[in-house]
């Protein structure tokens, strides 16, 4: 038996969100899995039918806490000293990320990060896969420590469709955190059409652009396809776009039917945000680079040249 | 305490690991299957981890704005190459203390973090500790975030801006979407990311004295611990390259225009569009 706790995330409209099910679906395939998941406030009615053992609710109002997520931490930390799993499991998100680590540093136990895949053997303990150097190599570790903390990367399982009758009870960490650094206020960059993270097509502009202006066009490209617009980070630190549209390692992780690099060479760290998509397409000026190693369509040329006409047909398509 | 240092020096310590270049071609990457180690690349000598170079420019940007401070840059390793390590005191960083010691070769972020924790109680007071987002080797993105509990002191990663007001700091923190303004205590742990801008060029002087500073160095054996304590929580089992079967389709037209209305007929017809 392997005893699992997985630490759930909410979409906008408070749902389990994609992340979650994909680890639910990693956690299963664990030996003799029993999988308990936690969740901050009152579960969503969806998660009554989750294929998991249990569902525990934590007090955490919101298990946002800002950023610094000292309650969260505190309250997940108990949950883990009163239940004592093998494995627990969070999404590499920016809440996952931080808990997971300041969880694992604060228990002295084993942290791995940013995993696409864990597994177990029925021997002491579990192996996880992790992309390093960039994502130009994949390490493979052996944790024989309890408890196993993991963050897994989006996009490496795929969400099962299997349902469940969890119970479900709540948690009481009695933990009440007075939070050193506070938090005084949120600035959000406007977005108009549809979130980058769930586009199923995406646009993305690279170095080979230029300079800001040619991300009009990307845009009007994007727009016909009802996709979202991306970067390179290359792109953004130049200060072309804003870093909220940077894909890969420490940019955002999209996985769109079809996603358009445009002037991106396809550096690991630049993939490591895309791979996941169903089809590449790569339009860029030399044969040699990188990104025709990723792509399944390309074009070797000029963007200046190439889009008008592609942007011109898909427009004719989609009329 | 070095020379000048006055009860109001605001004293920073900066985290940086020495990491093989990561603009090195991916032709030029190569693993020993072996013994699991990334080959050094012939001629790309190793650098400072990018990002922890922001995090030096985040300290020198606090020196700009007229705040009284020292820098301290730290590492942890071994085989350190000195043209590398002295970039930071090149850039304007006071000084750089090294943990250099054979028994630190191939460890992981648990025992990362101890010695850098027992290194910063052994340096001296420290008011901030600004990390790099992550090093470009492992790419864990945890070793500050696990130093800031080990230390028992409030974190704030993704910093994209800092101010410093009397005995805290003002923060701006990026989020997917925006950012959040953070007020912290001193001392508070920070990992500083691209956002900050980039990390400004030596200028001759700089590189000048530089070269005159010599790096104070710590072994394992003056911190009090020995290489037998260090017991690392990760088992490296097996590194690799993935290997790619992907067989790219190039379009091409009459000319690139042609190419770009032919792709856009290709995607139709595999339904992707
Ligand atoms: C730890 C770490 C994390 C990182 N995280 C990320 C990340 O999250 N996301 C990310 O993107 N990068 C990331 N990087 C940076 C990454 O390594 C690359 O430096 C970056 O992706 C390069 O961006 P680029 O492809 O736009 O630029 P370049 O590599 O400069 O490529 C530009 C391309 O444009 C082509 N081009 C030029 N002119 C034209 C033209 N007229 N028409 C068509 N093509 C043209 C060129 O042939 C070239 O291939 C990270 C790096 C590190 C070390
Ligand atoms: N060996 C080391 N010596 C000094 N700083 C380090 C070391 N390893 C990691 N760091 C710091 O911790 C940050 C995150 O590293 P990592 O968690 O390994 O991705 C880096 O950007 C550095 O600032």
């Amino acid at each position: 038996m392997t005893s699992i706790l997985l630490v759930a995330e909410r979409d906008e409209q408070g749902e389990i969100n994609q992340s979650t099910l994909q680890a639910i679906a990693a956690a299963n395939g664990l030996l003799d899995a029993v999988v308990t998941v936690a969740i901050s406030g009152e579960a969503p009615a969806s998660a009554s039918a989750l294929a998991v053992e249990k569902i525990v609710t934590l007090a955490v109002v919101s298990i946002a806490d800002e950023g610094i997520y000292d309650q969260a931490t505190a309250e997940i930390s108990a949950l883990v000293e009163s239940t004592s799993p093998e494995v627990v499991i969070f999404s590499k998100s920016d809440f996952g990320s931080i808990v997971g680590a300041r969880l694992a540093f604060r228990s002295d136990s084993a942290f791995a990060a940013d995993c696409i895949e864990i597994s177990n053997d029925g021997g002491d303990g579990v192996s996880v896969t992790r992309p390093v150097y960039g994502g130009s190599a994949l390490a493979e570790f052996e944790i024989a420590s309890k408890p196993a903390i993991v963050t897994l990367r989006a996009g490496s399982y795929e969400a099962g469709n299997e349902t469940g009758s969890p119970s479900i009870e709540a948690f009481d960490s009695g933990a009440s955190v007075e939070q050193a650094a506070s938090v005084t206020g949120t600035v959000a960059e406007a977005r108009d059409g549809v979130r980058l993270e769930d586009a199923n097509f995406v646009v993305s502009g690279g170095r080979g652009l230029g300079g800001p202006e040619p991300f009009s066009v990307l845009t009007d490209l994007a727009n016909a396809l009802g996709g979202a617009v991306g970067a390179s980070r290359a792109a953004c630190d130049a200060g072309w776009i804003d870093h909220s549209h940077q894909v890969g390692l420490t940019g955002k992780s999209v996985s769109p039917d079809v996603y358009i690099a445009v002037g991106i060479s396809g550096a690991s760290q630049h993939m490591a945000g895309c791979s996941s998509s169903r089809a590449i397409v790569a339009i860029n000026k030399d044969a040699d680079s990188n990104i025709f190693k990723e792509a399944r369509f390309g074009i070797v040329g000029d963007w200046e040249k190439v889009l008008p006409s592609f942007l011109a047909t898909v427009r004719e398509l989609k009329a | 305490m070095g020379i000048g240092i006055t009860e109001l020096t605001v004293r920073i310590v900066v985290l940086a690991k020495q990491v093989p270049d990561p603009e090195t071609p991916p032709s030029q990457f190569k693993i020993d299957e072996s013994t699991n180690t990334v080959i050094p690349p012939n001629g790309v000598p190793p650098v400072v981890n990018g990002f922890d170079l922001t995090a030096v420019e985040a300290a020198l940007l606090l020196r700009d704005s007229g705040a009284d401070v020292e820098i301290t840059v730290m590492s942890v390793g071994s085989d350190f190459v000195m043209d590398a390590m002295k970039k930071p005191l090149a850039m304007g960083a006071d000084r750089l203390v090294l943990v250099d010691d054979s028994g630190l070769d191939n460890i992981d972020s648990a025992v990362t973090v101890r010695v850098l924790a027992a290194a910063i109680e052994k340096d001296g007071p420290y008011d901030l500790i600004l990390g790099g987002r992550q090093a470009s080797d492992w790419d864990q993105a945890h070793v500050t975030l696990g130093l800031s509990e080990v230390l028992g002191l409030p974190l704030v990663s993704l910093v994209q801006k800092l101010e410093l007001n009397g005995d805290s700091v003002s923060l701006q923190r990026v989020i997917p979407d925006g950012y959040q303004t953070i007020t912290a205590p001193l001392p508070s742990v920070l990992t500083i990311t691209n956002e900050l801008g980039e990390p400004r060029y030596p200028n001759l002087r700089g590189i000048m004295q530089a070269s005159r500073k010599k790096p104070e160095i710590f072994s394992l054996a003056d911190l009090g611990i020995s290489s037998d304590d260090l017991v690392p929580k990760l088992e490296l089992k097996k590194l690799y390259i993935p290997e790619s079967n992907k067989q790219v389709e190039l379009i091409e037209g009459e000319d690139e225009a042609d190419s770009g209305k032919k792709l856009a007929l290709r995607l139709r017809e595999e339904k992707l569009i």
